[in-house]
């Protein structure tokens, strides 16, 4: 019976089954049980400390687990360098700080990956770089070093330098929290256009505009625990939770000042 | 009461004693009682000591003659410098105790060295806008005409062969294909390992049968072309120049100072001295202490508690003690601990010595630059898929070697200098010649002249060090200011 139902859906592109962590004693990420589907958007919310992270860094394995499964695309998460790198050509990885490379230009940026990882000619990166530059709409500012950039031109630049490697899945870490009000909405802008591409997306983000308007799902953690996965519409109208009421009420309350 | 203002004031140039050469002065020289006092108490003090010296070494110097007599009355000028003693001297002390007619053997090298570090300095200097491919190639041609005019037609050609090479093997590089992928990455090292080995017995093989004597140089060489040839494939000239520098001219150069093959006489190393030795010393030390520097910070950094134990160890060990005493163990000791009959050259003893001392303060200086990148560079970097020694290589080294050029500069000024410490074993440095030359009865008294002389000369070396990394220092600063 099991095997007739699972015939019918789509297998998940991201598994992750009963995944414990430990930070020394610090219990991190208790049980977590997550599936996500290709093309999915799904954003994760909660309070600081809850582990929303840790728990998307141990999809590219930038955390190791101490139990439980992470199956991304089909290869398991191990200790094994091979499956790991065979993961991080699959996952891009957006951050808090942008995290370009300050000693190179934005355009070498987004070419050092596919040159030395994928073995692509540098010409050929040249190219799609300037292609992925276009689309995040800063492609006037190829030649120029990351210290001279906003800070939302600087993540943009950081999506181009994820696309430039063809991932199937992109991670964001709090993508938009460095930044002044202003550069929210240009890297919200992209991201939606992502969106609608059909990407496979996970965000933490406290974005909440953007997770009722993108998401298929929000996922609610708070110390450590998935507490809710819901659709946006019910997750925002009637949270399952007291905490993520707290939270939400707290939030929305701020947002609603602006 | 309101003010509305519709005329654009016009611009007006600054106060004449705001700009200008007198506004200069003003701010700097004059800006305050103090600070006027403290121009004239500086002048004052230039003004007593400048004239004497210059007096000293240059208007009442004797140049001219060639022995003692000629710097004392009734010939010369007692009280000047005697520069006779030096010029009498310049060849000894460039070169030491190396026989004379073998020294071009020396000039050879180094102009050799010119040939193929300055344009890659000069290339490295320049900001990306103003470089240019051609000075790669124009200025080692413009060495070749020179060579053949000052060493003759074999020298030239093995010039003018090192000096084409980069070019060519990187040219012959983008046409190869790659190697077949599916031999993976050990495939594909053994490989090109076993294949060096292979060349550097052929080139062993074919030295012995031209009966040259200097078999492991020209196997090295081979070697090296070899395995360079696939690790390097795709790079630039420029890139191949570096490589060609560290690995075939070392080669190459020791070939030529140590002899003993292609009618080149057999030149042991205790002969060698002067400059030149510095410049070995100082040479071998700096390319050999930055490579090992950089490894033993990285092991100190090391997730493995073994590695990270042994680098420590080494590190903390070395920086206890003195360098004088590094040499010693390195020439005293070390011979003791060795089997009967062994025999360690002198020199090599001491250029081991000072490379690992230095080692241990290059990993220091190198250590405080990776500190300072962030842990988001690390994981950006892995994120993007790189494994630890390309992150490494292309993302957190460039960063964090930029930042301690300051660092860097100072541990290689003090190498050079502490080169001067190896009289202690015997060996015969610049500062070891002009001793002994202070010792020669014929020319007693020249103390001044000798020291005067030799901090001269390694204040233009540590100088022309300390001017070049200021440049590259401009240069490699990217961007954010």
């Amino acid at each position: 019976m099991d095997t007739s139902e699972r015939l019918g859906t789509p297998e998940p592109i991201i598994r992750i089954e009963g995944l414990n962590k430990w930070f020394g004693d610090f219990h991190v990420l208790k049980d977590i049980d997550l599936e996500v589907f290709k093309g999915e958007r799904i954003v994760i919310c909660g309070p600081s400390g809850s582990g929303k992270s840790t728990l998307i860094r141990c999809v590219n394995r930038l955390e190791s687990f101490q139990k439980g499964r992470v199956v991304v695309d089909g290869i398991e998460l191990t200790n094994d360098l091979k499956r790991i790198d065979r993961v991080r050509r699959e996952v891009g990885m957006l951050f808090q700080s942008f995290n370009l490379f300050p000693h190179l230009t934005v355009l070498e940026n987004c070419t050092l990956a596919p040159v030395w990882v994928r073995g692509m000619p540098l010409k050929e990166a040249t190219e799609m770089a300037m292609v992925y530059l276009e689309r995040v709409r800063i492609p006037t500012q190829a030649d120029k070093y990351p210290g001279q950039l906003s800070g939302g031109q600087q993540q943009r630049a950081a999506i181009a330098r994820c696309l430039c490697m063809n991932p199937k899945i992109m991670l964001f870490d709090e993508p938009t929290s460095a930044l002044d009000p202003e550069m929210i909405k240009e890297v919200l802008d992209v991201m939606v256009d992502l969106a609608k591409s059909g990407m496979t997306m996970i965000c933490v983000t406290h974005e909440m505009g953007f997770a009722r308007t993108v998401a298929n799902r929000v996922v609610f953690m708070d110390a450590g625990e998935i507490l809710e996965i819901n659709t946006p519409a019910m997750f925002f109208q009637a949270p399952g939770s007291d905490r993520a009421r707290l939270f939400l009420s707290q939030i929305l309350r701020h947002e609603g000042g602006d | 009461m309101s003010y509305v203002k519709t005329v654009r004031t016009r611009d007006l140039p600054p106060p004449p004693t705001e700009s200008g050469l007198i506004g200069w002065l003003r701010h700097n020289l004059f800006s305050s009682w103090l600070n006027t006092s403290m121009t004239f108490v500086g002048l004052a003090v230039l003004l007593w000591t400048l004239p004497p010296f210059l007096g000293w070494a240059l208007f009442k110097a004797n140049w001219l003659g060639d022995s003692q007599n000629a710097c004392v009355q009734p010939m010369g000028n007692p009280d000047g410098a005697c520069w006779v003693f030096i010029k009498v001297r310049f060849g000894m002390l460039m070169y030491g105790f190396y026989p004379e007619v073998d020294r071009w053997r020396i000039d050879y090298a180094f102009l050799l060295l010119a040939a193929s570090a300055g344009p890659l300095l000069m290339a490295g200097l320049l900001s990306p806008k103003h470089r240019d491919e051609r000075i790669l190639m124009v200025v080692p041609s413009l060495a070749v005409p020179v060579i053949l005019a000052l060493h003759g037609a074999g020298p030239a050609s093995l010039a003018l062969a090192y000096l084409a090479a980069p070019t060519l093997l990187s040219r012959l590089g983008t046409r190869t294909g790659k190697l077949p992928p599916s031999t993976g990455f050990f495939g594909r090292a053994s490989a090109i390992v076993a294949a060096s080995i292979l060349a550097y017995w052929a080139g062993v093989l074919a030295a012995q049968t031209l009966q040259t004597g200097l078999e492991g140089v020209i196997g090295l060489v081979a070697g090296f072309l070899v395995f360079l040839l696939p690790t390097l494939r795709r790079s630039s000239s420029a890139m191949w120049r570096l490589a060609l520098l560290l690995t075939v001219y070392p080669c190459i150069a020791y070939a030529f100072f140590i002899g003993g093959g292609f009618g080149l006489r057999y030149v042991e190393t205790d002969l060698w001295g002067g400059m030149f030795l510095t410049l070995v010393l100082a040479g071998v030390g700096i390319t050999a202490s930055f490579p090992i520097g950089v490894l033993l910070a990285l092991g100190r950094r090391s997730n493995m508690p073994v590695i990270r134990a042994l680098c420590i160890g080494f590190i903390e060990l070395i920086r206890g003690v003195p360098l004088i005493s590094v040499l010693f163990m390195v020439s005293v000791m070390l011979p003791l601990t060795l089997p009967e009959g062994t025999h360690i050259n002198k020199l090599l003893r001491a250029l081991v010595g000072v490379s690992l001392f230095y080692a241990a303060y290059m990993a220091e200086v190198v250590r405080g630059g990776l500190q300072a990148i962030p842990r988001g560079q690390y994981e950006a970097a892995e994120a993007l898929g790189f494994r630890y020694w390309k992150s490494l290589r292309l993302v957190i080294l460039p960063q964090a070697l930029r930042l301690v050029i300051p660092g860097i500069t100072n541990t290689v000024l003090g190498l050079a200098k502490d080169t001067t410490l190896v009289a202690v074993i015997n060996l015969m440095d610049l500062l070891g010649i002009l001793k002994s030359a202070l010792a020669d009865s014929n020319w007693l008294g020249f103390t001044k002249e000798a020291y005067v002389f030799a901090g001269l000369a390694f204040w233009v070396i540590c100088f022309g060090i300390s001017r070049t990394s200021m440049r590259l220092e401009k240069r490699l600063r990217y961007g954010n200011r």
